[in-house]
């Protein structure tokens, strides 16, 4: 009993590890898309704050320099978007897609002129990546029954950002529903006339939304290539962003639900590799391949409505014009 | 209003050219920026399409990929649906024509087996196309991301089959076995040299003329048939579309499975004429490459035959950036292609202001 | 008494349309002050100017005597500016307090701004009597109340003026009396009110003085009780309109389509329609009469096929269409149901589409070309040039798109396409909006033509002139049921008002027809 809970804590520490780009990627979704800008182009912005980390933590030896470039990585991407859909009212999915092709062609190209690799970054040092922090007690606690192992194997040991992704999300829960702000970006959102008609400029709320969206991307980013990985190679987001999106839609743009849908998604990820050779009653060996189209194939289901409607943004991808 | 006052000629012409110049001035920046010069880097790209021996082909090659994973795009967006899962259909049609050839490249004769396996394809690609759009008609969930969806499933599917059952026997590379001979698309060098002329080796083979049939077949079908017309109709405004009795939700999955069927043509061009084999990852990113030449070509043929020889001169031109630069990567065509449809799509918009203050027409006397 | 609005020289244009030209008017404290006009007159856009929703090209605005820049809507706001928009400008999945919010909310926190807009809700609610549940959600309330939200949200910021944009458009009669007796309650403590209307009964009803806009200009001031219907509309029009008139009024022939027992549920399962029977002879208009929104468009929707009904039966001829055997449009037409529908830019037309493919807009066998498979280019074009020539649409070139057509120019081509089919049933709705005079008269003339032609014709149309002025019968509607029938030398606007708003009815002559 006790070895099965150490393994099922140890499940869970890698399913938070997987997931904690998901949710980052997610949080950064449902600020835009609440905000009625879809955003097809998490996977651009990670993997561009992916290269942006590891490139500027290979140049200045600190990780925490990496993040930062990472989030303005992200964020110019984002301001690229914002630039399209909400001051050119372009369309938000050709948007979304330019920014994912650019940034798949923009990380290989910078990546082989910086360091002539092939497209990746030399691998990171210990100084230039995030290390595992110890949560305080956590050799003390480890004895207790349960709670011990959960504390110490499954939360402790993370690098910053695992807990950085946790917090993002009580994090956005209050601000898109327990400040003025979020209230103003949701209702952007759903009827931007009457955001318009209250005063408030649709555009600026709408331009803040998809910032967020961006930085948060960037962290994302960051997490793959300085903390989980040890650095940049090419294509390292491998469809990450739209499981992210795949998970905000699963979580019909909640925070809550969503971070679920993450973790959901990063356990199938995470339990692939052990259920690879596992016979299930019924099916036999289930292929690692498919299991890890789950998500998406579950997201289908979803959008069709066989459990619950997903009931996207009112708005959502509409570009805002005063009437005539 | 959403049509402008533009003259065609600078609707057609100039704006698609003011497109692709804003795109390559960005991405000769980049080029600068790493340290290269950009006018250096573009004559590599020119003598590697067109120049060197061979390298016409090749482009040439490229260019009947994006004629058809363009048009899939296009005959789409003239429903006004967005299909970005050309990537995920264009696999399952490579799907569908190894599948035929497999079967009866040993019992049947070629002349049998490639029309057959090019239906394959075709058939393949739709079917992946069409759950997508059968649940945007009966359940209101959006193609834009079923499509994505249905990329990433098509991908693990191949994955899956590549490894196990269809892996060439004693191999552990994830590919099938090769066709036979005569079942698979002869290409243009071979005819040439069959014929005496003297040609240099290329992939080049006759899905090129497949190619040419599908926009002609795409023209006539969205411009000169019912169909088409009430394809438009819905395009344009869907009430109008059920107001004139369009059965909309029949209209949006068969349009999906014509679109997929043309995303899964483009597999002929490498499985059967090039490959001669089904292998992992041949789509390469040409699904998407098709969202490109669509929204530069105007979603009408003549122009995805125009956005396509760009792109295939791009992707060959490319691919000689590597070898006479160090810094520079052919990867640089991603970035000009990610612009390209940054502008031209997304930004279609922000030249249409200034131009339309140039080129007004004479306004209307109210 | 103080002016409370002075607006002076506002231009604007839209394109190449002048919306406003050199408009100037002014309100006095504390009264109603209506402006009336045509569809298109530019009413809301000078409304939408002073609200700061539109910035004018020229001109000047002055509040209380004192000129202001009006850049946007906060600026308005912050004057003391508040509209209430024809389309509701609310987050219908939002509570009422958090619409109210979206504009009050100043503390970053919602916490802190909530106890602060309950209180001033209360205050509201007792010095002017508008009351609602601060935490119902507004796509629950029923449109009254969602538009006293909307007058709640214009007043909560302290605003001393109110914009009223049409405002018992999709009211009912008994919602319209109530708003206009808030309205005198809020004019009594001093509210400053801008009526926005084409309905002249509401000027007469409410207003203190009245502005008369023609073409983006104001034409007349009056005070209301020196002036009279007539001379309101004579200035609204610019001319008196010589109606075309349904003279000679016939019993009709036979039965050409009936209905018996028609319902419709929308998606939220309310009755949009309930127990419609009606009969539509061979050579008569019948005119449906009714507020917007109280089914017609629904009635439309299903006999035309558009729209399959959940209960009855439509029969056509031998045919008969029910919830089990739905028809299309496609079947309903080769019946010989043509329909000119209500809005002809979105359905009636393709607008980027030139105009010879519109032409043939739902009946594309008038468009096979020699291969049955093709459309023959050549005789769309021939036939698009023969119903131009026909219903004198202009330009009469076939080749341009239908968007560079005016409105009126538009729906002579929609109407010589549907008259073209040589329909034994013509469906009509709103077939003069957004049409000029001249237009008008001529699709009139057509509609009484084809009448006399045979062809039974159903008339839907809010202009209850319109409708008296062409049925040989008048049927009213309200809340999706037949309310009221009377022959067309009966029929008059108070008897078809009051049936209209459900007040009277009968239905003699209707129950008769369908029991024979």
């Amino acid at each position: 009993m006790e070895e099965f809970w150490l393994d099922a804590m140890q499940i869970l520490a890698s399913t938070l590890r997987l997931a904690t780009p998901l949710i980052l990627c997610a949080m950064a979704g449902m600020f835009s898309e609440r905000a009625g800008v879809v955003d097809i182009g998490l996977e651009g912005k990670m993997l561009m704050g992916a290269f942006a980390a590891a490139a500027a933590a290979t140049i200045t030896g600190s990780a925490w320099i990496g993040l930062l470039a990472a989030m303005f990585a992200g964020l110019s991407l984002a301001l690229v978007h914002g630039f399209a859909t909400i001051t050119h009212r372009g369309d938000q999915i050709v948007s979304g897609v330019a920014i994912n092709i650019l940034a798949s062609g923009l990380t290989v190209v910078l990546g082989i002129a910086l360091f002539s690799q092939g497209g990746q970054s030399p691998p990171l040092s210990q100084s230039e990546r995030f290390a595992p922090i110890d949560l305080p007690f956590a050799q003390t606690l480890a004895g207790v029954p349960f709670f011990g192992p959960f504390y110490e194997t499954a939360l402790s040991g993370h690098n910053i950002l695992v807990y950085v992704a946790i917090l993002a999300v009580p994090l956005s829960a209050f601000v898109l529903f327990a400040t003025a702000f979020g209230l103003r970006l949701r209702a952007v959102g759903e009827a931007p006339e009457a955001v318009d008609s209250a005063g408030y400029s649709v555009a600026f709320l709408r331009y803040r939304a998809v910032i967020i969206a961006g930085l948060l991307c960037g962290i994302a980013g960051a997490y793959l290539s300085t903390a989980h990985g040890g650095g940049f190679v090419r294509e390292m987001s491998a469809g990450k962003g739209y499981i992210a999106l795949a998970a905000l839609i699963f979580g019909k743009w909640r925070p809550v639900p969503t971070l679920f849908a993450c973790l959901l998604f990063g356990a199938l990820e995470s339990s692939a590799a052990r259920l690879s050779n596992v016979s299930f009653p019924l099916v036999g060996e289930i292929p690692v391949d498919v299991i890890l189209i789950a998500p998406y194939v579950l997201t289908v289901i979803l959008l069709a409505g066989f459990f619950g409607r997903a009931i996207p943004p009112r708005a959502l991808s509409v570009p805002y014009v005063k009437d005539r | 209003m959403s049509r402008t006052a533009l003259p065609r000629w600078v609707d057609l012409g100039l704006i698609p050219v003011l497109n692709l110049m804003m795109a390559l001035v960005v991405a000769g920046i980049v080029v600068a920026i790493i340290g290269e010069n950009p006018w250096r880097a573009l004559r590599v790209m020119i003598d590697g399409a067109f120049v060197y021996p061979g390298s016409l082909g090749y482009t040439l090659y490229y260019t009947t990929n994006f004629v058809f994973t363009g048009l899939a795009v296009a005959v789409a967006f003239q429903a006004r649906l967005f299909n970005i899962g050309g990537e995920g259909q264009a696999a399952l049609g490579g799907l569908g024509a190894a599948l035929v050839c497999l079967a009866l490249d040993s019992v049947l004769p070629g002349l049998i087996v490639i029309p057959l396996a090019i239906m394959g394809a075709a058939l393949f690609g739709a079917a992946w196309a069409f759950l997508p759009g059968f649940l945007q008609a009966t359940r209101g969930s959006h193609v834009v991301i079923t499509t994505i969806m249905f990329n990433f499933i098509g991908a693990g599917l191949l994955v899956a089959l590549l490894t196990g059952p269809l892996i060439r026997p004693g191999q552990s590379t994830p590919q099938t076995r090769d066709f036979a001979e005569g079942a698979t698309l002869p290409q243009i060098h071979e005819i040439a040299r069959a014929l005496g002329i003297d040609m240099a080796s290329s992939p080049l083979n006759l899905s090129i003329v497949v190619a040419v049939f599908a926009c002609i077949f795409v023209w006539v079908l969205i411009w000169r048939t019912p169909y088409g017309y009430r394809l438009r109709t819905l395009g344009e405004s869907e009430p109008a579309a059920r107001y004139a009795g369009v059965a909309v939700p029949k209209m949006i999955i068969v349009t999906m499975c014509i679109s997929g069927a043309l995303a899964g043509l483009m597999a002929i061009n490498d499985v059967l004429g090039a490959q001669e084999k089904l292998i992992l990852n041949f789509t390469a990113g040409y699904g998407f490459t098709g969202i490109a030449v669509a929204l530069m070509g105007r979603s009408h043929p003549v122009g995805i035959v125009l956005a396509s020889l760009l792109f295939g001169a791009l992707y060959q031109g490319g691919a000689e950036l590597s070898f006479e630069f160090n810094t520079i990567d052919r990867e640089m065509v991603l970035v000009i292609q990610g612009l390209i449809i940054l502008f031209s799509g997304a930004l279609a918009y922000m030249l249409e202001a200034p131009l339309s203050r140039v080129f007004a027409r004479q306004p209307r006397t109210a | 008494m103080s002016q409370a609005v002075e607006l002076s020289k506002i231009c604007k244009t839209f394109g190449a349309v002048r919306a406003n030209d050199a408009v100037d008017l002014s309100v006095e404290e504390g009264t109603v002050h209506g402006i009336i006009g045509e569809n298109g007159a530019g009413k809301s856009t000078l409304v939408s100017i002073l609200s700061g929703h539109y910035r004018a090209d020229s001109g000047s605005i002055a509040l209380f005597g004192r000129p202001v820049k009006m850049a946007s809507s906060a600026d308005a706001i912050a004057n003391g500016i508040g509209m209430v928009h024809q389309h509701f400008m609310l987050v219908p999945n939002f509570t009422v307090i958090e619409n109210l919010m979206l504009q009050l909310a100043k503390a970053p926190l919602l916490k802190a701004s909530r106890a602060d807009v309950r209180v001033k809700l209360k205050a509201l609610q007792d010095a002017y009597g508008l009351a609602v549940d601060p935490d119902a959600v507004v796509q629950d309330l029923a449109v009254g109340l969602q538009q006293r939200v909307e007058i709640i949200k214009a007043l909560i910021g302290g605003g001393r003026i109110l914009i009223l944009d049409e405002p018992t458009g999709v009211l009912t009669p008994d919602e319209t009396d109530q708003m206009f007796e808030s309205i005198k309650v809020l004019k009594r403590q001093g509210v400053t009110i801008i009526l926005i209307t084409h309905k002249l009964r509401e000027i007469m009803a409410i207003t203190d003085n009245v502005s008369v806009m023609r073409r983006g200009k104001i034409v007349a001031h009056r005070k209301t009780d020196e002036t009279s219907r007539e001379e309101l509309a004579e200035l609204m029009v610019g001319r008196t309109v010589a109606h075309v008139r349904n003279e000679a009024q016939t019993e009709g022939g036979d039965v050409r389509l009936e209905a018996r027992g028609i319902s419709l549920r929308d998606a939220a399962g309310v009755n949009r329609l309930s127990d419609i029977s009606l009969a539509l002879h061979a050579g008569e208009i019948v005119g449906v009469a009714g507020v917007a929104g109280n089914g017609q468009s629904e009635l439309l929707a299903v006999l035309s096929g558009m729209c399959a009904p959940d209960a009855g039966t439509i029969r056509v001829g031998n045919h008969v269409v029910d919830p089990q055997s739905p028809a299309d449009p496609r079947t309903m037409r080769q019946l010989g149901v043509a329909h000119v529908p209500e809005d002809r830019r979105r359905e009636g037309l393709v607008l980027p589409f030139q105009m010879s493919e519109n032409a043939v807009l739902g009946y594309l066998r008038h468009a096979r070309g020699k291969r049955r498979w093709l459309l023959g280019r050549k005789r769309m074009i021939e036939r698009c040039a023969a119903l131009m020539g026909e219903f004198d649409v202009r330009p009469p070139d076939p080749h341009l798109a239908a968007v560079g057509f005016s409105g009126g120019n538009q729906q002579k081509l929609v109407l010589a396409r549907e008259h073209g089919a040589n329909p034994k049933v013509l469906l009509v709705g709103q077939p003069t909006r957004g049409v000029d005079i001249g237009a008008i008269e001529f699709i009139h003339r057509q509609l009484l033509e084809l009448r006399n032609k045979g062809c039974a014709i159903l008339l839907v149309s809010v202009e209850l002139d319109e409708i008296l002025a062409l049925s040989d019968r008048v049927i009213a509607m309200n809340a999706g049921r037949i309310v009221g029938e009377v022959s067309g030398s009966d029929a008059d606007r108070q008897t078809v008002g009051l049936m209209m708003a459900g007040v009277s009815g009968s239905l003699p002559a209707g129950t008769e027809r369908l029991a024979s």
